[in-house]
């Protein structure tokens, strides 16, 4: 079983959000990244399949130098190899290209990554890695077990589930509960060292859309405050102000 | 040329988010000088009347793949029905809503046809510079303007990008014949475990959510009774999904579902960053909470500092009121 772990390397979900040059570029100043929180989960569920049946898993990572220690996190936590194709994730049509080259190369039969990235919050990459390499894809996946060449894997649906099973080689965009994150241990961290890590160049420039630029939201107004024998007040301000009731 | 929206339905009806994604492709349509919008639904759940009414949010056309191996969405079926609408109809601009099928949908559909693809949409193309969409980042916490650079273009919208349009009439709806093969149906459904008749959060206009401050699943009767007079769905925190208090399909947050409804009523959920990373695109935020320091108020419009077991039932049975 060789399974392949892609990765994107993210703001912490606690950063504040800024804009520098004109809103044209994001402002790194002061940010702790980690590993898509998405992207963990499908690297917790990765090395827990190869506990349970041998074989490996990779991880792969589209981005520049930066990303290493991101990745090195990702073997601490169990991953055996990694590759970072050193290029910048301009979209999600171009990074699709970049993993789907990568696949084919190494032949995976297992492709797991986070249902989207947290900072693009796309979801299209497991999608176009599936039709470009014509492999079914399957997203977003809460649970995801294997019984010789069949995956058998529940998917969120809108109020539920949907349990299906499918024929590898697959590509899943995961989520919790599909497993429980891992904390790297003090082993992990020091053989991560040792791990292969493989830079390569991207394998074509293509790309579908531009950013042109960024903006935040507007501020809020600040809150209206009703005491709790106020209740009938707050419902005339949502019928009259806001226009729900 | 024409512009093709996917329809999706839930419990034999057409979604509200479909409907939107209707209204979106209309009001483009106008920007434009677009004359066609034909909407395209697959299966054979949903009534042909139901389809018809698709007029009235701006529908020109409505095409129904009658085939019943579609009711159950399988992500490259779907994609391989929507590949063929387009060349067909010659469509060079899929609009859809985003959701768990949508965006995988959409991704597979954007290779087949070489398009450029934008999801979580916020609000109409600006056609000034090229065609430039604005999308919702981070969570939630900002926007971008993405330039869509190829001649075809595939548009996943977010909830409440554009008002519901219902002015318009019932049109025809004409048999659309997709070639499917078994290799588009080789995803095997063995069984679907849905909540029935609940309103579905992702696609609700109003969302009550309770927090750990509902200090046990035993009382969410209360959150329940205030989002059945609202015509609302329920959701919750990440904590009390984690606890098993209410099902993961309701966790609302960062690594849970994003919402954007018209109203978040946010009970006993102190409003930690990865919370308000899932509810800060909802137009009105009502806080209940008995700690006034806890950081939600800061992003609410409406808020109430007390005990929320005494203010819930209050605030149902003033709504009850208010709607007499």
């Amino acid at each position: 079983m060789k399974i392949l772990v892609c990765i994107t390397h993210v703001p912490d979900t606690t950063s504040k959000i800024s804009f520098t040059d004109n809103n044209t570029k994001f402002n790194s100043n002061g940010v702790q990244y980690i590993i898509g929180p998405y992207d963990d989960y499908a690297l917790a569920r990765a090395v827990e399949l190869k506990e349970q049946s041998g074989g490996s898993v990779t991880l792969l990572n589209v981005g520049g130098s930066e990303t290493e220690p991101t990745l090195r996190k990702g073997l601490a936590i169990g991953a055996d190899e990694a590759i970072r194709v050193n290029a910048e994730p301009t979209d999600a049509f171009f990074v699709a290209k970049q993993i789907a080259a990568v696949v084919k190369e190494g032949s995976y039969d297992l492709v797991l990554m986070g249902r989207e990235s947290i900072d693009y919050n796309g979801g299209q990459v497991h999608g176009m890695v599936g039709e470009l390499l014509n492999m079914p894809s399957v997203s977003p996946v809460m649970q995801l077990d294997l019984e010789g060449d069949t995956a058998k894997v529940a998917r969120e649906i809108e109020g539920g589930k949907e349990y299906l099973e499918l024929k590898l080689p697959l590509i899943a965009g995961c989520q919790e509960p599909i497993a429980e994150w891992k904390i790297p241990n003090m082993r992990g961290i020091m053989t991560a060292r040792q791990k292969p890590l493989k830079v390569q160049e991207a394998v074509s420039d293509e790309t579908m859309t531009s950013t042109l630029r960024y903006e935040l939201p507007p501020p809020k107004s600040g809150v209206t405050l009703f005491q709790p024998d106020q209740i009938k007040e707050l419902v005339d301000a949502l019928k009259n102000e806001a226009k729900i009731l | 040329m024409p512009i093709l929206v996917f329809i999706e339905s839930a419990e034999g009806a057409v979604k509200k988010s479909s409907a939107e994604a209707v209204s979106y492709a209309s009001a483009m349509a106008a920007q434009m000088g677009e004359k066609e919008i034909i909407a395209i639904a697959l299966g054979n759940e949903v009534p042909e009347e139901s389809l018809a009414n698709l007029g009235k949010h701006g529908a020109t056309k409505v095409l129904q793949v009658s085939d019943e191996r579609l009711n159950q969405g399988v992500i490259q079926a779907c994609a391989a029905v929507l590949h063929q609408a387009m060349e067909k109809t010659g469509s060079d601009i899929l609009v859809l809503a985003k959701s768990s099928l949508g965006d995988p949908v959409a991704a597979r559909v954007a290779i087949k046809q070489q398009a450029a693809l934008a999801s979580n949409i916020v609000a109409l193309p600006n056609l000034d510079e090229g065609f430039v969409v604005k999308r919702s980042i981070y969570t939630g916490k900002a926007f971008t303007y993405v330039k869509l650079n190829a001649n075809k273009k595939i548009l996943a919208v977010k909830k409440n990008a554009v008002d519901l349009k219902e002015d318009g009439n019932p049109v025809t709806v004409e048999t659309f014949e997709a070639v499917l093969s078994d290799a588009d149906f080789n995803v095997k459904i063995t069984k679907v475990e849905k909540a029935e008749g609940e309103v579905l959060l992702p696609e609700a206009d109003i969302v009550v959510s309770g927090g750990r401050g509902m200090k046990g699943p035993e009382n969410w009767g209360m959150l329940e009774d205030l989002a059945k007079v609202l015509g609302a769905a329920t959701g919750c925190s990440k904590p009390v999904s984690d606890m098993g208090w209410r099902p993961h399909h309701e966790h609302v947050g960062q690594t849970g579902i994003k919402v954007s409804p018209t109203l978040y009523i946010a009970v006993g959920i102190s409003g930690a960053i990865q919370h308000l990373a899932g509810v800060n695109s909802s137009k009105y935020i009502v806080v209940i909470n008995q700690d006034p320091e806890a950081p939600f108020f800061k992003a609410a419009d409406y808020g109430v500092v007390g005990n929320a077991f005494d203010i819930v039932p209050k605030l149902t049975e003033a709504i009850k009121a208010s709607k007499n």
